[in-house]
């Protein structure tokens, strides 16, 4: 089983790695990122708040595009061009071992993505800053944090992509994206609401994915601590949320007829 | 043991806005195809044949009715090991080499990694694309990638190989190199199930046929033995007058040729047509028994009669 996974989950970031597009907006990320310096040169004493808010926006927004635009042909760009018939139909592959390994072929080529946009903004930053340390290690929790922001929005594209064409998967994906951004505003509206109109607010704004908790680039750009118990919380609300995506997707994808 | 068996099995679509409204994809169908034979599925485009296809490897599942692959329920991914596939107009993962692709196949199917290497080098030399091992598949042609396609089939040595059209897109020499293939694997003892509607390739490669239109199956057995169902005609040659009515109201098929007519009716008829020959003082020169082939019975299965399909030049006489 674990070798099935793993040869689909390369196969993916195979083919990921060998699109052009996919350079481009690696490209196009650490231009921002250069760019982001110049920034805040010209921003008087707060180019490095500067630097970091841009910087980790380019990351987690170039990274979330990257995402959206190759999970949402995850399964629906196979059943089109029929490649998954020659892995389903003759090859002891069950229905969820390829929806699993398409998920961890895209993840580990986001995580290899992130990596290289980070080495980037760490060299920005050493540039502006003149050196390294302890002080910056909040910039890795708001990176791990932008990499469960990928785990999320992979789950979510992967799970339009086995019923929905990639145009209507990309429009549901991005708008997921939006709101979730928001989710803590939400809650926020909710508490003010009263009767049905709280409890429906409410229930919508646990049931978006709640990106803006993972949003922590504003804090560490203002050199706050990001807490223990915040980075396990997190992982745990990924792991749990993207799990029972993944699970829809695989009841979805089990009772499909592949045409 | 069977190598296919399917009881009753049927596929039916929802269709309409609102999905109320069926449409029949797989009519009942109960077939049987024996381990070690060439059996060649028939049918014009739209018959079914690719939808059996589906339900066989579990890519859509029946309506009603159950299938079994090498004694296994198709349910069960544990008899996939043993069953390689060539979809129709098959299209691959174009950013891969077929070294890489058949790998990829090689290690979905199970193969050790100690003999994967050479698996998967013998598998496309068979079909002879060894040298083109290291070229990305988005640099081939149609039946370049048509034979990687037969190696990915065959490289994790299955017992059942399906293929559907498997000459579609190959040009002589590639179709009578997949034909010889074909027979090469058979020989080894291999069972291939092959849906076609090119009927010479049928016609020489296979056991037993099937012949499926609209979604039903119309005939089925050894080709020789079908064959022998269509009625046979017979070919008169003669020269002199070219219409000759009590000819026609037999409904021959004609054809002049300068002063020289040829004329194809049921065998039945023979002797009424000698004798309009003889009053039409016509001279014979020829007749012939025309051998039925399995085109005459597919198209007698499908509804169509040969003459409909026949072209050239045709007088009635």
């Amino acid at each position: 089983m674990m070798g099935r996974l793993w040869a689909i989950a390369w196969n993916t970031f195979r083919e990921a790695v060998r699109d052009r597009v996919l350079y481009n907006l690696i490209l196009f990320a650490l231009l921002m990122v250069m760019a982001s310096v110049l920034f805040g040169q010209i921003s008087l004493a707060i180019n490095r708040i500067v630097l970091i808010n841009l910087g980790l926006t380019s990351i987690s927004l170039f990274g979330i595009v990257i995402a959206i635009f190759i999970g949402i042909g995850l399964v629906s760009k196979e059943i089109d061009k029929r490649t998954l018939y020659t892995v389903l139909a003759a090859r002891p592959v069950h229905r969820w071992e390829f929806i699993v390994g398409k998920f961890l072929g895209l993840v580990l080529t986001l995580t290899v993505n992130a990596l290289l946009m980070s080495l980037g903004f760490f060299a920005a930053v050493f540039y502006v800053s003149g050196k390294l340390g302890a002080a910056d290690l909040p910039l890795l929790a708001a990176i791990y944090f932008i990499l469960l922001e990928f785990v999320l929005i992979t789950a979510l594209a992967l799970f339009f992509s086995t019923f929905s064409t990639p145009v209507f998967s990309s429009i549901f994906a991005f708008a997921l994206f939006a709101v979730g951004t928001f989710a803590d505003d939400m809650r926020g509206f909710a508490q003010m609401a009263s009767g049905a109109t709280r409890w429906a607010m409410m229930g919508a704004a646990y049931l978006v994915p709640n990106f803006s908790a993972l949003n922590v680039i504003g804090r560490v750009a203002h050199d706050n601590a990001i807490a223990p118990r915040l980075i396990l919380f997190n992982t745990l609300y990924v792991v749990v949320y993207a799990g029972a995506v993944l699970t829809a997707s695989v009841w979805i994808f089990r009772q499909r007829n592949l045409k | 043991m069977a190598a296919i068996e399917t009881r009753d099995l049927e596929k039916s679509y929802k269709t309409g806005f609102f999905r109320n409204k069926t449409k029949p994809g797989l009519k009942p169908l109960t077939l049987s195809v024996e381990e070690g034979e060439i059996f060649g599925y028939l049918g014009p485009n739209g018959a079914g044949k690719t939808t059996t296809i589906k339900l066989l490897l579990g890519l859509a599942f029946p309506s009603a009715g159950s299938a079994s692959v090498l004694g296994h329920d198709v349910r069960d991914i544990s008899i996939k090991r043993q069953i390689g596939f060539l979809p129709e107009q098959p299209y691959f993962y174009d950013h891969l080499t077929p070294l890489e692709l058949l790998d990829y196949y090689a290690r979905l199917s199970g193969v050790a990694s100690d003999v994967r290497r050479r698996a998967v080098e013998r598998a496309l030399s068979r079909v002879g694309m060894s040298e083109h091992g290291r070229t990305q598949l988005r640099k081939f042609s149609k039946g370049m990638v048509q034979r990687v396609g037969i190696a990915q089939a065959i490289v994790h040595d299955p017992k059942l190989i399906i293929l559907d059209e498997p000459m579609s897109g190959l040009d002589p020499i590639g179709r009578r190199q997949v034909r010889d293939l074909v027979q090469e694997l058979n020989d080894e003892g291999k069972t291939i199930f092959f849906s076609t509607h090119i009927l010479s390739d049928a016609e020489t490669l296979c056991d037993r046929v099937a012949v499926l239109n609209r979604g039903e199956l119309r005939g089925i057995g050894v080709v020789a033995d079908l064959v022998c169902q269509v009625s046979g005609d017979v070919e008169l040659v003669w020269s002199g007058p070219q219409a000759i009515p009590d000819l026609s109201a037999m409904g021959a098929r004609c054809h002049a040729t300068g002063e020289v007519v040829r004329a194809i009716l049921p065998e039945r008829q023979l002797d009424q047509a000698l004798e309009a020959l003889r009053s039409n003082r016509a001279r014979l020169t020829s007749v012939t028994p025309v051998r039925a082939t399995l085109e005459d019975y597919f198209l007698s299965q499908i509804g169509q009669a040969p003459d409909q399909q026949s072209a050239g030049k045709e007088v009635r006489a």
